[in-house]
């Protein structure tokens, strides 16, 4: 029974953390500059894939690889704000109107990315063993990746957390975020930080993509379940709040991995249920205003 | 004969009082003005009568009926109709259809098309744009979209009119037109409730004036009363 | 003169419709039973975008269910298919679709047009997963076989979908209720207060909306000898009337109509080659629509022609 009971415990830490990670990311993109990336699980799916071309084929341990992974979804964030979604914004005559563009072309460029990503790699399913000897806490046993996994994932999102907390950029991105004219006029570089923000997101994503490629099979369609789950996380911690991507992720993790016990295959629907239920009673958000 | 009532009229945005405990009435056929420094609370108030808001408590009654809690397009179908302050006019539609669509659907009774298109084009002479009425909305000067937005409100046949701001942004001789068309409105009938900022207007027309700070109601009385409150002179110097 | 000019003109676009509506309802005496396949993809195409552009166009709330709505017509007629005649399967499927809509828009339309647009984009996943699930659990297998139609009967089925969904279109648009459409679409607030039923009238456009892509969905899994929730649930479809829809531009009626048959002839001629690239380019080319044409086709060519009303008026 407490071995059961752990078990849920420990995937449910899993799945949030991933999910935390995942919602933090979009967080960034659609709190700070406004744009609700559609493509961010295909990011996802470019760490996670990329992790596995570098384990397979140049033996690269996955955990280093998040030192590419990162660094480059950022930096491919970064350009893609600086230039499409940069002329979207002098283009277009209302922040509504840069919302729905914005959305609309990041609809684009999830094909773009996706087929890409089919060309390069193929449709096969993918997955590589990593850690996979168990691990025995309390009588349960578990997969050393997967607790590797979380516990990564709680340390970068933690760590992602408090760099916006005590940070002086952190603090530039928060206040852009709460009020992009006001904190212009402080002297903080808007356009540099709606970019960095871009780019941070992605890189998030790809991270977590890299923890998931440890632990679950992956394949170039698998990004759009998760950024379904990315904006569900987010209405639930409320449009806009980091911090409640943060906590939400970890609720709706718990959530998933309950509902997996009872009946795996069910927890989309679950999340499901709880977005109708969010959006009948408290569409702000655990966190929103 | 009061044709709307408010009482204890209290509205919160996260932690802030935007309108706080106010009572209000407004006799039928009267010229009533709202004034107030910025951020007193007015629009809000105006967004609370009209169903845009819904107010955390008290109760707003019209003809004695309560229009609290009630949606903006069943209020305005029972006889209330307002105008924005950043006003709202459909910036690709023709002018005629943006009066067009306030005649059709703003009514108490769904009119006939005949009826609807008759009554838009009256509209439009009477507050001087039948020269435009091809026009979408978004070529016309400030001062016309004021008045189409006008239009459009009278369209929908209000007992109460709400005006929200209709001077601001508008030149002296702009504003004189407008206060005469108010001034015509009142003789058909229809009560007024403004908010205004240009002094002039709300003195010279209005029969009863209310005054709100911080989102409370600090005065009420006649143009002359509060022109001498010192309540009034001390919110406004304050600011 | 009878007969005059004007006269002429008025008549110049229902008279090429109605030509075009001839030799179309005849098309499958005179052409080859490829031509004929090609047509229905392309008809298929273009009744998912005008579906769209009924309610996303004036409203400007982005609708991305429209994968959703044409698998559950799929779905449908696979489940039905074999039981009940089709029309009344069709029927069902557009009543699905419909209800569907229905419940979505009540839930969320009366909120911030971006809550209706993340909750129509996750739909097709969440319907795939639940069938999956049901089908795994309760049938023992995935997918089902579906009845087979003639490829006649299939086209003109569809064409006749087509034609109905025009006319709706039109009427929709000519009303007071497409006036009172485009005011949402511009001033929401401003439309509610001058005594539009805002909420009912966007949930019951976007369900009129929904039918017909469920109607579309019901007889074209005909053509299909087998569906499953993967084959049935594509957000590709939602991706190609976005794509349609943007490309062709919203503001006429004509506008869906061309961008559909251009991308619906590109796919079926790219696909069996370029399988990968093809869906790569169209993403590109939405980018570049969304970018640089965001008026699309329509908003191009309206523009043009207002530029050469502005010479003829200039000129004394």
């Amino acid at each position: 029974m407490f071995v059961t009971f752990l078990e849920i415990v420990i995937a449910g830490l899993l799945l949030g953390g991933l999910y935390a990670l995942i919602a933090m990311g979009l967080s960034l993109q659609y709190g700070v500059a406004r744009i609700l990336n559609i493509s961010h699980g295909e990011f996802i799916m470019l760490g996670a894939l990329t992790t596995w071309t570098l384990q397979g084929s140049l033996g690269i341990n996955p955990l280093l690889a998040l030192a590419v992974c990162g660094p480059l979804a950022f930096i491919l964030g970064f350009i893609l704000h600086r230039t499409l979604f940069r002329y979207l914004l002098s283009s277009s005559e209302t922040s509504d109107i840069f919302e729905a563009n914005s959305m609309l072309a990041s609809f684009g460029l999830f094909f773009v990315i996706q087929n890409l990503a089919l060309i390069a790699w193929g449709p096969e399913i993918r997955g590589y063993s990593y850690l996979a000897f168990p691990v025995n806490i309390g009588g349960a046993l578990f997969g050393a990746n997967r607790l590797v996994t979380a516990g990564f994932a709680i340390v970068i999102g933690v760590a992602f957390y408090l760099f916006l907390a005590r940070t002086r950029m952190g603090k530039a991105i928060r206040a852009a975020a709460q009020d992009p004219t006001t904190a212009g006029l402080m002297g903080v570089n808007i356009n540099h930080v709606l970019a960095l923000c871009f780019g941070f997101g992605a890189a998030l994503a790809s991270i977590a993509g890299m923890l998931i490629s440890m632990v679950y099979p992956v394949h170039g369609v698998m990004g759009l379940e998760y950024t379904v789950i990315a904006i569900i996380v987010v209405v639930l911690g409320g449009l806009g709040s980091i911090l409640g991507s943060f906590i939400g992720g970890f609720l709706l993790g718990i959530i998933g991995s309950i509902v997996t016990y009872i009946d795996p295959g069910l927890s989309l629907v679950a999340y499901y249920l709880i977005f109708t239920i969010l959006l009948l009673v408290r569409p702000t958000g655990i966190m929103g205003k | 004969m009061p044709i709307l009532e408010g009482e204890g009229i209290t509205k919160y945005f996260g932690g802030l009082a935007a309108v706080s405990n106010v009572d209000f009435s407004v006799d039928r056929g009267e010229l009533v003005g709202l004034i107030g420094p910025n951020g007193a609370g007015k629009t809000t108030l105006f967004n609370l009568i009209s169903g845009a808001l819904v107010p955390k408590s008290g109760t707003i009654k019209f003809n004695r009926e309560t229009i609290t809690g009630l949606k903006p397009h069943r209020i305005c179908r029972k006889g209330v109709a307002r105008t924005f302050q950043s006003v709202k006019v459909f910036p690709e539609m023709p002018v005629f259809a943006n009066v067009l669509l306030g005649s059709t659907f703003g009514r108490s009774t769904t009119p006939s098309a005949t009826d609807a298109e008759g009554e838009s084009a009256g509209l439009l002479a009477f507050v001087g744009l039948l020269d435009v009425i091809e026009e979408p909305a978004k070529s016309l000067t400030l001062a016309n979209r004021k008045r189409l937005e006008l239009a459009r409100a009278l369209a929908t046949k209000p007992q109460l009119l709400l005006l929200d701001e209709m001077m601001a942004g508008l030149n002296p001789t702009e504003v004189s037109e407008v206060m005469e068309l108010v001034v015509m409105i009142r003789f058909m009938g229809i009560t007024i409730f403004m908010i205004e900022h240009v002094m002039k207007a709300i003195m010279n027309i209005c029969d009863r004036i209310m005054v709100l700070h911080h989102g409370e109601k600090i005065a009420e009385g006649t143009p002359s009363e509060i022109a001498n409150s010192k309540a009034v002179i001390e919110a406004y110097l304050g600011e | 003169m009878k007969i005059s000019n004007l006269d002429i003109r008025k008549l110049w676009v229902p008279g090429s419709l109605l030509v075009i509506l001839g030799l179309m309802s005849t098309l499958t005496l005179y052409a080859s039973i490829y031509t004929v396949i090609l047509i229905t993809s392309i008809l298929m195409y273009i009744n998912l975008t005008v579906s769209w552009v009924i309610f996303s166009a004036p409203t400007r709330y982005i609708s991305l269910a429209p994968a959703a709505f044409f698998g559950i017509g799929i779905y449908t007629s696979a489940s039905l298919g074999t039981e009940l005649p089709l029309v009344l399967v069709i029927l069902i499927g557009a009543l699905l679709s419909s209800c569907l809509a229905l419940l979505i828009g009540a839930l969320t339309l009366r909120l911030r047009g971006i809550y209706f647009t993340v909750f129509t984009f996750g739909l097709v996943e969440l319907i795939k997963h639940l069938l999956l699930w049901y089908e795994i659990k309760f049938t023992g297998t995935r997918g089902r076989f579906v009845i087979l139609v003639d490829n006649n009967t299939i086209y003109h089925t569809m064409l006749i979908i087509l034609v109905v969904l025009l006319i709706t279109a039109y009427l929709i648009r000519r009303s007071k209720y497409g006036l009172a459409l485009w005011s949402i679409g511009e001033f929401e607030d401003a439309a509610a207060h001058s005594g539009v039923n805002v909420n009912a009238l966007k949930t019951i456009t976007f369900a009129v909306s929904a039918s017909f892509m469920g109607a579309t969905g019901a007889i074209m899994a005909t053509r299909w000898t087998y569906v499953d929730p993967y084959i049935a649930f594509k957000a590709f479809y939602s991706f190609m009337v976005v794509l349609m829809a943007a490309f062709g531009g919203m503001g006429q009626l004509y506008g869906p109509v061309v961008g559909a048959a251009i991308f619906a002839y590109l796919e079926e001629v790219l696909i069996t080659k370029f399988p990968y690239y093809y869906m790569l380019a169209f993403g590109l080319i939405l980018l570049i629509v969304i970018l640089f044409i965001p008026d699309g086709l329509a908003g191009v060519i309206d523009n043009w022609q207002e530029k050469r009303k502005g010479k003829q008026h200039a000129n004394p």
